[in-house]
C-alpha cells in the first residue's frame, strides 16, 4: 500500500442537457446533469478501493471517466503522475492497456458475433502481447486463469451463462496484462451463488497478479467484503472515505449510516436500529444547495442548508464531508 | 461448468440451427427459388429463350399467346416470351448495380457519422433532410435529365439519391449498437476507431441494412422499369421490362399480353426479393 | 401458529406444474409446486434466475397460459383457478388478487394519468360511484406515501421517480382492496434506501388490509426482513419450506445453505466466499435424480438415481433432500 497509481483530482463532469427552441423561448433553465461534482481519490498499488452509492450518484460515471469513456469538464486524472487527458497521453493507447475496465451487463459487453478466442486473440494481437504463433498457448492459459473449460474458446457469447460471460470479460481484461482493473458493478447482474464465484476469482487474481482494483458497486456487503478502503458517493461527491472495516463498523456520515442500515440482514431477528431515510435521491439536475444530503438528513441544522461541507479528515476514521460528523 | 446454462427460462431453450429454421420457412424458400431462377435466367438467357429476342417477323405481328409464342408477339412480330427472358439480364443487373454502390457508400458514411456524431452528423442530417423531402423518382429523373438518358447514367442517378437511405439506416443502427458495452469495451481496450467501427459495430449493425437492400433491389427494378418506360433508362430496342411495357401501352386492350407479361415478371422478381428480405431478417438476427 | 391452524387457508396451491414449449422442446419451468398461505401472512418465494419462482407466481393468476400449459390446483375460495376460463379469472385479477411487478415503468401505462389508472381498477372491480372512486384514489396515493396526493392524480407515470412509481403501482394494485397481493421482485430495480421504504409499506398495508402476500425475490435478506414463511426454489421445484426464522437459522437443504453462505455477511473480509460450484441446470436437460445433485457437497448415490420428494420434517417445515444438513453442520455462523 505505498505508491499511488491513479490520482483523481477534483474531477467534475456535467452532461449538457438538450435545450430545444421552445425551452429557450419559455425561459426554462438548461437541463444539465451534474454527474460528478469534484471527486478526489487516490488509488494505491495493490489495493482494492470500493466505491458505493445509489443509482445516479455518479459512481459509474467516475469509472467511465477513469478509462476515458467520458472526459471530465474539470479536474484531472493522473496515472503515475501524468495527466491521462493531456493531448500526448490521449494518443497513447497503452494507457488503455494498463487500466482495464469490466462492465456490469454480461449480455452486452461481449460482441455477440465473435467467439471467445476471437475476442481474446484480438486483445492480445492489437497490443502486441505475443506473436501470432503463441496465441493458442496464451488463450489456454487465460482460460485456466479464469477457470473456464478450454472448449469455451470456440463458443459464442450466447452459449454462456451470465457468470461465464463475466469470466470471459475478465479474461479479456487480463489478456493485456493491466495494472489497474475498474470493475463497474461486475457481479450485480449475477445470481448470488455465481456472484460468490466471480468475487472469489477476482480476489484470487488480484493476489496472484498484484492488481489494483477499483470496485464500483451498490451492494454494500460485497463492497465491504472485497475492499481495503471504501468511498461513499452521494450526488457526485464523496461524502465519506476511509478504511473499509472502520467505515462499515462505525460509519460517520449520516448518509453512510442510513445506507448501511438499509441493507437487509440475513438474520430475521436483526430488525432493530433501522435508520430510515425520508424521501428519495434528489435529481442530479437540481442538486440542493448547501450539503446536498440535508433534504434527507435527520441531523440537519441551518448551517447544512447554507454551506457545503468539505471532505475533512476525522481522527481515526478517514475523511467525512459533514458539518456535524463529530457529534453524530 | 462445462455446460452452458442460460439464466432465464426463455433463453434456456437451445435453438435448433438458425439456418435450418429459416430454410424450413416456405416464404424464404420461395424467395430463394424465384431469385435463384431469375439469376440463372439473367446469366444464361440464350439457354431458355426459344427465339432470338430481336428477330423481327412481319408475318406474325401482335399474335396472342400460342404454343409457338407462349406470351404472344409484339407489333414487330418479336417473341414476347424471349424478350421477357432476355430482359432478365438487364433488370437483374439493374437490381444489383443500382443499389450496391448506394449500399457501400451509405454503410460507410452512416457508420462514420453514427460513430463520431459531431458536426459531420449535423451536416449529414441536413443533407438527408434535403434529399428525402423530394420524391425519390422526381430527384432521379432530374439527375438523369442532367446526365442524359441511358443505363449507366441511371445507375449513377439512383446511387446519388439512394445512398442516403442506407446511410440513415446505418447511422441509427450504429448509434444504438455503440450504446452497448462491447463498444465501450473496445474503446477501453485501446482499439482503434477503425477496428471498433468496422470489426465490431458494423457486423452487428448490418442486418437491417441487408434486409432493406433486398426490398431496395425490388424497388430498383420498379424504378429502372419506370425510367425505361419513360424513355430515360434502357433504350429500345433493348429488351427491358419497362421498355416492353411502354411498347405495349397503346395496345393494352387489343394486345394485353405485351404489357402484362413483363409486368408479371416485375411483380414476381419483386416478390422474390421481399421474401428473401423477410427470411434474412430472421436468419441474421444475433442470438442472445 | 397452532391456534391459527383452525382457520382455512387463504390460498392453497397443490401440484402446480407449468410447462413452456419453445422450438419443439418442452421446458418444465414449474414442477409439482405446492404451498398454503394464510390470511395476513407473507410468503417469500426465493431462488435464483430460472428457478421458476416468477413463473409460479404468474401461474397462480393464469398469466403463464399464453406461453405454456399449467396444471394442478390453485384453490381460491373453493375454486380451482387453474381450471377456470379466462372470463371468470378476469374479475379475480386485480380485484381479489392483485399483482405488482419489478419494473413499474413498463407496467404502468405511460399515456394515462395515475388517477385514471386507479379509477380503471375501481371501475372494473367495485360498484363505487365516480366521486367515491376519486376519493378512494386520493386515499390510496396518500396511503402509499405520495405527498400532495390530490394534485398528483392528474400526473403521468414519467413524472414520478422510480420509488414513487413503485408506490403508484402499489396504490393501483391495492385500490380494489384485494385479499392477496402477488409481488414479483418489487424492489429489485430500486436502491436499498428506497427498497426499505417500499418493503415497509407493503408490510404495513398487508397488516392493515389483512391481506396475504406472496413475495418473489432473489434476496435472502429481503426474505429475512419481511416474510413469515419461505419457500426456496431450485430448477422449478420447492426444495425447502417453512417459517422464515426456522429455515434461515438452520437451513436443512444443501442449496439453501449454499445460498446463505454465498452472501458475504459475517465472513472475514477478502477471504474466499463459500460458493456453490457450477451453474443451475438447463431446464431442458435436467438430471434424472435430484436437480441439485451435480452441485451438491452432500451428494450420495441415491441422489443421482431418484428425485427426493418434498416431505414434512416436522415443526411446519418440509424438505426435498435425502441428506439433510444438520444444525450447525454447514450453516453460516
Amino acid at each position: 500500500m505505498s505508491e499511488t497509481v491513479l490520482e483523481i483530482r477534483d474531477v467534475s463532469l456535467t452532461f449538457r442537457g438538450k435545450r430545444g427552441v421552445l425551452d429557450v423561448v419559455a425561459g426554462r433553465p438548461p437541463r444539465d446533469v451534474n454527474a460528478l461534482n469534484g471527486v478526489t481519490l487516490d488509488l494505491k498499488r495493490g489495493e482494492t478501493l470500493g466505491v458505493v452509492g445509489e443509482s445516479g450518484c455518479g459512481k459509474s460515471t467516475l469509472a467511465r471517466c477513469i478509462v476515458r469513456l467520458h472526459e471530465p469538464n474539470g479536474g484531472e486524472i493522473l496515472f503515475h503522475g501524468s495527466d491521462v487527458f493531456a493531448p500526448d497521453q490521449r494518443r497513447d493507447r497503452s494507457y488503455n492497456r494498463r487500466v482495464q475496465m469490466m462492465f456490469q451487463d454480461p449480455y452486452s459487453s461481449l460482441n455477440p458475433r465473435m467467439t471467445t478466442s476471437q475476442i481474446l486473440k484480438e486483445a492480445l494481437l492489437v497490443h502486441g502481447m505475443c506473436g501470432e504463433a503463441d496465441v493458442p498457448e496464451r488463450l489456454e492459459k487465460l482460460m485456466d486463469l479464469v477457470q473456464l473449460p478450454r472448449d469455451a474458446l470456440e463458443k459464442y457469447p450466447h452459449e454462456f451463462s451470465g457468470g461465464q460471460r463475466q469470466r470471459i470479460a475478465i479474461a479479456r481484461a487480463l489478456a493485456v496484462e493491466p495494472e489497474v482493473l475498474i470493475a463497474d458493478e461486475l457481479v450485480s447482474a449475477l445470481d448470488v451463488s455465481v456472484q460468490a464465484q466471480i468475487v472469489n476469482l477476482l480476489l484470487e487474481l488480484q493476489e496472484r497478479l498484484g492488481l489494483t482494483i477499483l470496485f464500483v458497486a451498490h451492494d454494500l456487503r460485497l463492497v465491504r467484503h472485497v475492499s481495503n478502503r471504501v468511498a461513499v458517493i452521494y450526488l457526485g461527491r464523496i461524502v465519506e472515505i476511509g478504511d473499509s472495516e472502520t467505515l462499515f463498523a462505525s460509519p460517520s456520515h449520516p448518509y453512510s449510516q442510513a445506507l448501511l442500515s438499509a441493507a437487509p440482514s440475513l438474520d430475521p431477528d436483526d430488525k432493530g436500529s433501522k435508520i430510515h431515510l425520508e424521501g428519495e435521491l434528489p435529481s442530479p439536475m437540481d442538486i440542493p444547495p448547501g450539503c446536498p444530503f440535508h433534504v434527507r438528513c435527520r441531523h440537519k441544522t441551518p448551517k447544512c442548508t447554507a454551506e457545503l461541507p468539505v471532505l475533512r479528515p476525522l481522527e481515526g476514521r478517514g475523511a467525512v464531508a459533514c458539518h456535524h460528523a463529530e457529534k453524530i | 461448468m462445462s455446460d452452458a446454462t442460460v439464466s432465464s427460462t426463455q433463453a434456456v431453450v437451445r435453438k435448433p440451427g438458425r439456418l435450418r429454421l429459416a430454410l424450413a420457412k416456405p416464404g424464404f424458400m420461395t424467395g430463394i427459388a424465384i431469385i435463384g431462377a431469375s439469376v440463372v435466367l439473367a446469366l444464361f438467357p440464350g439457354l431458355f429463350a426459344p427465339h432470338d429476342p430481336n428477330f423481327i417477323d412481319y408475318m406474325a405481328v401482335r399474335q396472342p399467346p400460342s404454343w409457338l409464342h407462349p406470351f404472344g408477339t409484339d407489333l414487330l412480330g418479336r417473341d414476347t416470351f424471349s424478350r421477357v427472358i432476355w430482359a432478365y439480364s438487364v433488370n437483374m443487373q439493374m437490381a444489383f448495380l443500382a443499389t450496391v454502390f448506394a449500399l457501400l457508400i451509405g454503410v460507410v458514411v452512416g457508420a462514420l457519422v453514427g460513430y463520431y456524431r459531431g458536426i459531420a452528423d449535423l451536416v449529414f442530417g441536413r443533407v438527408v433532410d434535403a434529399i428525402i423531402t423530394f420524391p425519390f423518382l422526381v430527384l432521379v429523373i432530374a439527375v438523369v435529365a442532367v446526365l442524359g438518358p441511358g443505363l449507366i447514367n441511371m445507375y449513377i442517378a439512383i446511387t446519388l439519391v439512394g445512398w442516403v437511405y442506407y446511410a440513415r439506416l446505418m447511422r441509427a443502427e450504429v448509434i444504438s449498437q455503440k450504446a452497448n458495452d462491447y463498444a465501450s469495451a473496445g474503446i477501453v481496450m485501446g482499439y482503434s476507431d477503425r477496428r471498433i467501427i468496422f470489426r465490431h459495430l458494423l457486423p452487428n449493425a448490418i442486418t437491417p441494412i441487408i434486409v432493406y437492400w433486398m426490398t431496395d433491389m425490388a424497388l430498383a427494378i420498379l424504378l429502372g422499369s419506370s425510367l425505361g418506360y419513360l424513355g430515360l433508362g434502357a433504350q429500345p430496342p433493348q429488351a427491358e421490362w419497362g421498355v416492353l411495357i411502354a411498347e405495349g401501352r397503346n395496345f393494352i386492350t387489343t394486345a394485353w399480353w405485351l404489357s402484362l407479361m413483363p409486368g408479371i415478371a416485375i411483380v414476381l422478381t419483386g416478390l422474390g426479393f421481399s421474401l428473401i428480405g423477410d427470411g434474412l431478417a430472421d436468419l441474421l438476427r444475433p442470438r442472445g | 401458529m397452532t391456534l391459527t391452524q383452525v382457520q382455512t387457508p387463504l390460498l392453497e396451491v397443490a401440484n402446480l406444474c407449468t410447462t413452456f414449449t419453445a422450438g419443439g422442446a418442452s421446458i418444465p419451468a414449474v414442477r409439482n409446486v405446492g404451498f398454503t398461505l394464510n390470511r395476513g401472512e407473507v410468503l417469500g418465494l426465493v431462488g435464483e434466475s430460472g428457478s421458476g419462482k416468477s413463473v409460479t407466481l404468474r401461474s397462480i393468476l393464469g398469466l403463464s397460459r399464453r406461453y405454456g400449459e399449467t396444471t394442478g390446483e390453485v384453490l381460491w375460495r373453493g375454486d380451482n383457478l387453474v381450471a377456470m376460463p379466462e372470463s371468470s379469472l378476469r374479475p379475480i385479477r386485480g380485484g381479489e388478487i392483485a399483482m405488482i411487478f419489478q419494473e413499474p415503468m413498463t407496467s404502468l401505462n405511460p399515456l394515462l394519468t395515475v388517477g385514471v389508472q386507479i379509477d380503471e381498477t375501481l371501475k372494473a372491480h367495485t360498484r363505487m360511484t365516480a366521486s367515491e372512486r376519486k376519493k378512494r384514489a386520493i386515499e390510496m396515493l396518500d396511503l402509499v406515501g405520495i405527498p400532495a396526493a390530490r394534485s398528483r392524480l392528474g400526473e403521468y407515470p414519467h413524472q414520478f421517480s422510480g420509488g414513487m412509481r413503485q408506490r403508484v403501482m402499489i396504490a393501483i394494485a391495492l385500490a380494489a382492496r384485494p385479499k392477496l397481493l402477488l409481488a414479483d421482485e418489487p424492489t429489485t430495480a430500486l436502491d436499498v434506501t428506497i427498497q426499505a421504504q417500499i418493503l415497509d409499506l407493503i408490510l404495513s398495508l398487508a397488516k392493515d388490509f389483512d391481506m396475504g402476500v406472496i413475495l418473489v425475490t432473489h434476496d435472502l435478506g429481503v426474505v429475512a426482513q419481511t416474510c413469515d414463511q419461505v419457500a426456496v426454489m431450485y430448477a422449478g421445484r420447492i426444495v425447502e419450506e417453512g417459517a422464515v426464522r426456522a429455515v434461515l437459522k438452520s437451513p436443512q437443504h444443501p442449496y439453501t445453505v449454499g445460498l446463505m453462505r454465498s452472501v458475504p455477511q459475517n465472513v472475514p473480509p477478502r477471504t474466499p466466499l463459500y460458493s456453490i460450484p457450477g451453474t443451475p441446470p438447463s431446464l431442458l436437460n435436467l438430471p434424472q435424480g435430484c436437480a441439485f445433485a451435480p452441485r451438491c457437497p452432500n451428494r450420495s448415490s441415491a441422489c443421482d438415481q431418484s428425485r427426493p420428494e418434498l416431505l414434512d420434517t416436522g415443526g411446519g417445515r418440509a424438505l426435498a433432500c435425502f441428506n439433510k444438513v444438520r444444525a450447525g453442520e454447514g450453516a453460516a455462523a
